[in-house]
């Protein structure tokens, strides 16, 4: 296997704003309701990450492609684009 | 603000600034909201550029230190199966002179960036480094302006163009379009492969300043309905790989474990070889469809570009559809001010626009193709598995007739296809493109 997601996001470049711009509205959903946890595949920056029985989030890599949002069977995430001039910010784009 | 503008523009994308520059250059005062800390900052496309959908905004732009990467001259595709593939691919000299920047490569966060400031030397102002975070709207529901993350946040508008791009929370909030389900996006990862301009020379057999682009389907895709590509820049290569967002939360295949198989596959990686990953991004694209492009005005409103769902799949064109519709959007904004009349009836004259033009006549022709790929799963399964070995069994040379392979070619493609899906696969191929 090639690099690892770490790797690549050691790549890019981020202002990361004290606040997440991610949160989880119910934290119960995601264990005792979600039994696909789909946040943990589909998230192209592995941002979601089950750490003693919860989901924890790294906004910080988030890569700000929305497929969490939409993604979550439950739609369990509140989703906001960081605050101005935060988070990602493209190179060569 | 303090200040009334005419218009107010929600992203400083090629829907946004085309609208900027075409208002502007008539004297129109407008304004756009860039979340970015820079224009481009946040963008990503694949990266192939259309000169004449540019030319329609900035006539000269390759005499405007218009950071163009590469003038692209041959495009190639593949269809690759797990260990091989197959290539077709078309040059053309007409492409390196007459025809120069028909179609050529950009990294958006630098193109992004010089064509807001195009429009800035126009008279537009654009404001960084700021979200749009709702809109105003009266007690009639016709939308005022927008709301801002700035301290000062709210601005009045007569009018308002949402060029936000197709990731809209502010979509989700205000519901001027409906939040797309999972299986109407594609979500595609890119990374930025650094090499020596002469090594991509010598790569892709072309003379300085000429590129190569590659479109990409098969097995790549881990049997998911999607695409990758190569695009050649001048010291770089971008690399892009995508499937429907449905299909990855079906499959649980990772977005960047696929990119990585991706860049080991026979054809990629000698293309690669040697090169140092220099950037990893994450993007959706509209796969919704004709059928799911969402009403493009009302009361005081406009959506232009991806916001409205409005891209080519098969053709990889949304950068121009933003830019014409961008345009065509401001050609409608500047009738509605001089008939001081942002409603809806007024407004719906952007809609004819579209009618007239190649956008809605590409979107309405090419309607089954998106609907094709997803019911012909074998397309990225079994199909390139069994065209392989075909091509592999007729090439080998080891004294079996050509008729014996024949009928092993035959027999192995029909394990996993009946006749009558093969033929419904031609038939449906012939009809969506
Ligand atoms: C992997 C990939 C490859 C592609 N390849 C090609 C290609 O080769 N050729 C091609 O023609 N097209 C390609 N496309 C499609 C193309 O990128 C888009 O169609 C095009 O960028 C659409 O332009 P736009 O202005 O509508 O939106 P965008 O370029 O997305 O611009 C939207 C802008 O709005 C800003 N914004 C969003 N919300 C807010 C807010 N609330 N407040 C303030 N600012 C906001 C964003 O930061 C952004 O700058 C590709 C897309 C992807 C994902
Ligand atoms: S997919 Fe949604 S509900 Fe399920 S674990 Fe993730 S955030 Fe929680
Ligand atoms: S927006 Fe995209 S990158 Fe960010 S957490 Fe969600 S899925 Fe991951």
């Amino acid at each position: 296997m090639g690099a690892s997601i770490e790797d690549k996001l050691f790549l890019d470049r981020f202002n990361v704003h004290e606040t997440s711009h991610l949160k989880i509205i119910d934290g119960a959903v995601c264990i005792d309701d979600c039994e696909q946890q789909l946040c943990l595949y589909i998230c192209p920056a592995n941002v979601y990450r089950l750490e003693h029985n919860r989901i924890s989030i790294n906004y910080e890599g988030c890569l700000e492609c929305g497929s969490c949002r939409i993604g979550c069977p439950h739609l369990n995430i509140e989703w906001k684009f960081p605050t101005g001039g935060y988070g990602v910010r493209h190179k060569f784009g | 603000m303090q200040e009334k503008y005419d218009v107010a523009i929600v992203g400083a994308g090629p829907a946004g600034i085309s609208a900027a520059c075409v208002l502007a250059d008539n004297g129109i005062n407008a304004v756009v909201f860039e979340r970015g800390e820079f224009p481009g900052a946040k963008n990503i496309s694949g990266g192939v550029l259309y000169g004449h959908d540019l030319a329609r905004i900035i006539p000269d732009f390759s005499q405007k230190n218009c950071p163009i990467e590469r003038n692209i001259v041959e495009s190639r595709i593949w269809y690759l199966s797990r260990d091989g593939g197959y290539s077709v691919s078309y040059r053309d000299k007409a492409f390196e002179s007459q025809r120069r920047y028909n179609v050529f490569t950009v990294g958006r966060a630098k193109f992004d960036r010089w064509f807001a400031d195009q429009a800035s030397q126009k008279g537009a102002l654009v404001v960084c480094g700021t979200v749009v975070t709702d809109l105003l709207r009266d007690e009639n529901g016709r939308v005022t302006g927008v709301r801002t993350d700035r301290p000062d946040g709210d601005l009045n508008a007569k009018v308002v163009l949402l060029a936000d791009g197709i990731n809209s929370p502010l979509a989700a909030k205000t519901g001027f379009r409906q939040e797309p389900s999972p299986s109407h996006v594609a979500l595609a990862v890119k990374e930025v492969i650094d090499l020596p301009e002469e090594v991509i020379d010598q790569r892709f057999n072309i003379s300085s300043g000429n590129g190569v682009t590659i479109e990409i389907l098969g097995s790549i895709t881990s049997g998911m309905n999607g695409v990758a590509v190569i695009y050649t820049n001048r010291k770089s290569l971008s690399l892009c790989i995508g499937a429907n967002l449905a299909d990855f939360a079906t499959k649980k295949i990772k977005p960047y474990e696929m990119l990585e198989i991706f860049k080991t596959h026979p054809m990629a990686a000698p293309l690669i070889k040697g090169g140092k990953p220099a950037e990893y991004m994450a993007h959706w694209l509209a796969e919704a469809g004709f059928e799911n492009i969402p009403k493009l005005y009302g009361n005081g409103y406009l959506i232009a570009g991806d916001s409205g769902m409005l891209f080519n799949t098969l053709h990889r064109e949304g950068s121009n559809m933003a830019m014409v519709s961008g345009a065509f959007a401001a050609q409608t904004i500047i009738d509605a001010i001089r008939k001081n009349d942002f409603s809806r009836s007024s407004l719906k004259n952007y809609e004819s626009r579209l009618q007239n033009s190649f956008i809605f006549d590409d979107l309405k022709k090419y309607r089954r193709f998106n609907p094709f790929l997803a019911h012909h799963p074998e397309i990225f399964t079994s199909l390139p598995e069994a065209m392989g070995f075909a091509a592999r069994e007729m090439l080998t040379v080891d004294g079996t007739p050509k008729k014996k392979k024949q009928k092993k070619i035959w027999k192995n493609l029909r394990k996993n296809h009946s006749l009558s899906a093969l033929l419904r696969l031609m038939w449906d191929g012939y009809r969506s493109v």
